[in-house]
This record gives C-alpha cells, structure tokens and sequence, in this order.
C-alpha cells in the first residue's frame, strides 16, 4: 500500500499501523514510547505473559486481591499513556495477567492521575478456568497423566483465548483493553479484525493475520535483538533497539518496519528468524481463531528496513482450546564455584566428584541429579564441549530437586564447604533454591470457557 | 565449511520440545543444505542434548529448514535442571556443524 492510498478515509482501504511495545514482561520500557510518540500508531501491543508467569501471579493474588497483575504495569504505564492518548493510539496488552480486571482498574487510576481525562478501559475474562478443570475428567497432553492426581498442587489453570473478547471491547469503544491469557498473536489480531471487518472463518486471512502477530509478538526479536553475530550478522546501536512496526493492509498483507533514528535493523534475515521462532510443523500452527500454513509465506526487502510478508493461509480452527495447567513441583537447590588457571577443569571435576559423594555421604534426598563444568560441557554435554579447546576458567554447578526448601538448601550448601575441604583455588561460590511452578497443558472443549469483556471505572 | 558460513539459526521452545531454524544466508545453498543437512545428521551432531526424535520440515521458499528436537529440553522449560533451560543457546551448536561441499555435488 504506497502513501497515496493512505489518505483514503475508509477502513478497508487504509493501512493499520500496530506497534510491538514488549516481548516479555520485563522487557525495555523507553521502545514503547518511542513508538507511541514516532510511530504514528493505531495500535500498540504489549505481550508480557509467559507460560508459567500466569501461575505466578495467581500466587500473588492470593496474598493480596488487588495485585496479580504484570509488576511492571505500573511503570509501563506512566512511561507511555501521556503519548500514546495525546497521538490517538489503543493499547492492548495481556499484562493483566492473573487479575485483568484490577490491572484494569490500575490503569484507570494512572490515567486519572496523569490528568488524562477520561479513557475507556476494558478488561477481558474467562480465561481462568481452574474450577473447570479441577472439576473434569482430563489428561495432561505432555505426560498422559491424570489432572486428578496433582489436584492439591495445582495453582492455576488458564485457557489461550482467541481475539473475540478483544474485538468486542474495541468495537465498544475501548482505547486500552487489559487481557489474561489470550494466544499471544491474538493480541495483533484482534484489531485488525476489528478494523477490516474480516469474517472468523476466512481461514487464509486469519492466517495471514496470525503470521503478522506472530512476526511482532516478540518486539525486538525482530528489529535485530537476539540475532546479531559480530562480523555474521552485525546489528547497529542494539542499546537503543527500536520496537517493530506492521504496516498492515485490509489483505493481511504486511510491512514491517520501525521508527527510522532507532536502533536495529529490519531485514529478511531478521524477519525469517522471527518467522519460525517456537514454530513446529510450519503447515499447522494451532491457534485459538485458526490453524495456521506458514509454509507459503514470501519475504521481501523492498526497502532499507521495510520488509514485505505476505502468503500466509490458514485452514478451520479447531474444537478445543489448549489450557495451561500450572502446579507446583518441588524445589530446586543449586551450589556454583569457580576454578581458573592450569588444571582448573581437573579441579572442578574433582570437586563434582566430591560434592556427588557428600549428597550421598550426607543423605540429602533429591529426585534428580545435575552436575556441568560450565565453561566445557553446561549447555550441550560432553561432546560438544570436547570440540573446543580447554577453557582458562570453569565453573562447577551441581542443581537438584529435592520434595522440600530444607533438602533444596544442602545442596548449595555442598559446594559451599568446597571452599575449605575441597580442591585448590575454589572461589566465588553462590548458592540459590526456588520453588518450581510446572506447566502441562490439557485441550479443554470451547464451551466450556465464557470469553467475555467489561468497562471499569478508576 | 561450517554451517555458520552457510546459515543462520534461532532456537524456539515449547514444553519438552524444541525448535531449531536453519536459514541460508544465499537461497543457492538450499539444495545443498537439502541433501546433507538430514534430520538424522542433527540428532547425531546434538545427541548429548536430543533424546527425542528430530523432524526437519523444509521451507523452500524462505530457502530454510525448520528441525523440530523432541526431549530436548530436559523434561521441560519449567522444571528443567539445566542451566540453560529453554535451549536457546543451542542454535550457535549447530552453527558448528561441517558441511562437505563436495558431498552436495
């Protein structure tokens, strides 16, 4: 769609420019008003919802029955509703998390506080479905299991809902609509289906849509972050990466882009590597409205840092809604210590060695054991490691899992005493325990979930 | 040659499973990469890691493979002991791989 057809006043004929404001809940804040202020957006679109983070918010609404919400929400906001109300741009963001209707209300008060006058904001429900789940007969997809056998660990349970609820707030008026868990490319979806008016069954634009979600969703992972490779692939002032753009047209048809003085770059390379980001079979990507054929999609440069997408189809959604099911699942306890100069590897080994005999010695009750040099062999085992040559300095990890924080805290404490009963030269240990928050899904029918929207006042 | 001389490579993750792209750098690699890149060469080449199966989908034209790794992530992002637990260094391992140029002729 070149400039002159951007004048023309209807819907279908304009461009729908929607800015990528976060890739994860505790992403930049500054790319998101520079969006807001240069972007000449219609839309900006926070995704900041992990799949366990859900399960960790709930925690935190049962302490408190306003909280529960992202913990940057707060910040997010105050940093970008001044430009983005002034320039006319929507938000729409999952950071409601496990509570969208305080996130909401939070809102409200910023904007009132601000002096922003009066700004519709909705938030959409009916993604919990604990009391479903808890109460039905279901199989976690990944391990087989029964639901009912973790029935006193499970913390929460949400489905990915689609972009309806979304699309029925911003068809009400909304200007900021705060979701839980909506399937992250629903987010993008969601105004533009709004905006073109595209049936829910017109599966290849559906598709289409959902290559442009799925392109944005991630913010900077495709302007350039997470891509350079010095003297491979070389990426421009990353300090001051600049968000992505998706110059969208009634087609589905995409150019994506960013605000020219930003950092990064945007080229089929990065494009291409966004594109098949958590991506399996290419032909079927499950989503809530669609399932997804990203194996005919085209990309095109047809400018320094504007790149054309298009192709993507998409064939009927499915009958049932992948829910995500957290529990909680014991603890793990982890000890590191550090070895350098000639003979470090031998002397972390050793010390590997020793701590495996002590855990043993001493009775510590775990369920799984891991010991990695890092520096050799942590991130992808021995025979990779033996490729390199032997490094000057090596870190010694053991990690556990143990039933309770007691077992979990020996574990550190194992490497600790390496510093006087160990090999020469240990230093810089650090200890840590966490409680883990597990997630398998279950397909949950559609009907049983009641998607829906409501205004709040401030 | 390298792999890294050829492609470039983004690592996804979801539950137990993990992705791996494999995009040329130049479209006229693709038959190459077509014929010598298998499936079963990635699993060998990351069989300390990959205790699954390895499933390549072809994408001619992005000129790009996608590898799906099954077991890869040591039960799982969100209970996995290791130190990276989504995986996501695992793409720069491929980059390592040694492509027989004679071997695509």
């Amino acid at each position: 769609m070149d400039e002159t057809s951007m004048t023309v006043t209807q819907d279908r004929g304009r461009v729908v420019r929607i800015g990528a404001g976060a890739g994860y809940s505790g992403d930049r804040i500054e790319p998101a008003v520079e969006l807001a202020e240069h972007g000449a957006l219609d839309y900006l679109v926070f995704e900041c919802l992990a799949e366990r983070t859900i399960a960790i918010a709930q925690q935190a609404r049962r302490q408190d029955p306003q909280l529960g919400y992202d913990p940057l929400l707060e910040a997010r906001m105050k940093a970008v509703l001044p430009a983005a109300i002034r320039n006319g741009v929507r938000i729409i963001s999952n950071m409601g998390a496990a509570n969208p209707l305080a996130a909401a209300r939070k809102t409200a008060q910023i904007a009132r506080s601000l002096g922003l006058g009066d700004v519709k904001i909705a938030a959409v429900t009916g993604d919990d479905v604990l009391d479903v789940v808890q109460r039905g007969d279901f199989a976690f997809e990944e391990s087989g299991e029964r639901v009912a056998s973790y029935r006193d660990r499970i913390v929460s349970a949400n489905a990915y809902l689609g972009a309806a609820p979304i699309v029925a707030a911003l068809a009400a008026g909304a200007q900021i609509v705060m979701t839980g868990r909506v399937a992250d490319p629903s987010l993008f979806t969601a105004p533009l289906i709004h905006r073109f008016g595209w049936n829910m069954d017109d599966w290849d634009t559906l598709g289409q849509a959902t290559v442009v979600g799925h392109l944005l969703e991630c913010a900077g992972q495709i302007t350039g972050g997470y891509f350079a490779d010095p003297g491979f692939k070389d990426v421009p002032h990353l300090a001051r990466l600049g968000f992505p753009i998706g110059e969208v047209a009634a087609d589905g048809s995409v150019v994506i882009s960013k605000v020219p003085h930003a950092g990064g770059r945007v080229t089929e390379a990065t494009c291409k590597e966004q594109l098949l980001y958590e991506i399996h079979d290419p032909q079927r990507y499950l989503q809530p409205d669609v399932v997804a054929d990203f194996s005919n999609v085209c990309v095109n440069e047809e400018a320094p840092d504007r790149v054309r997408i298009t192709g993507g189809r998409g064939s009927p959604r499915t009958d049932t809604l992948k829910t995500s099911v957290a529990y909680v699942d014991g603890f793990i306890g982890e000890g590191q210590i550090s070895y350098a100069g000639p003979g470090a590897v031998a002397r972390a080994r050793l010390a590997l060695d020793i701590v495996r005999e002590r855990l043993a010695l001493t009775g510590v009750q775990t369920s799984e054991l891991r010991f990695d040099l890092i520096g050799v062999n942590a991130l992808h085992g021995e025979t990779a490691g033996a490729r390199g040559a032997e490094p000057y300095e090596v870190r010694a990890r053991v990690a556990g899992r143990t039933a309770s924080l007691a077992e979990a805290v020996r574990i550190g404490n194992e490497v600790e005493t390496l510093y006087t009963n160990g090999p020469a030269g240990g230093g810089g240990v650090t200890k840590s325990t966490r409680e883990v928050v597990a997630v398998q899904s279950v397909l949950l029918p559609r009907e049983s979930t009641n998607p829906t929207f409501s205004f709040v006042e401030a | 040659m390298k792999l890294r001389e050829l492609a470039h490579s983004r690592t996804g993750d979801k539950g137990n499973t993990l992705n791996v792209s494999v995009i040329c750098h130049d479209a006229r690699h693709y038959d190459l990469l077509r014929k010598v890149l298998t499936s079963e060469r990635v699993k060998a080449f990351l069989s300390d890691v990959v205790l699954g199966d390895v499933v390549r989908y072809e994408l001619p034209r992005l000129a790009a493979f996608n590898f799906v790794l099954g077991r890869a992530l040591g039960g799982g992002v969100t209970r996995s002991l290791a130190l990276d637990a989504h995986g996501k260094s695992l793409s720069s391992a491929l980059m390592d791989l040694e492509i027989d140029e004679e071997a695509g002729l």
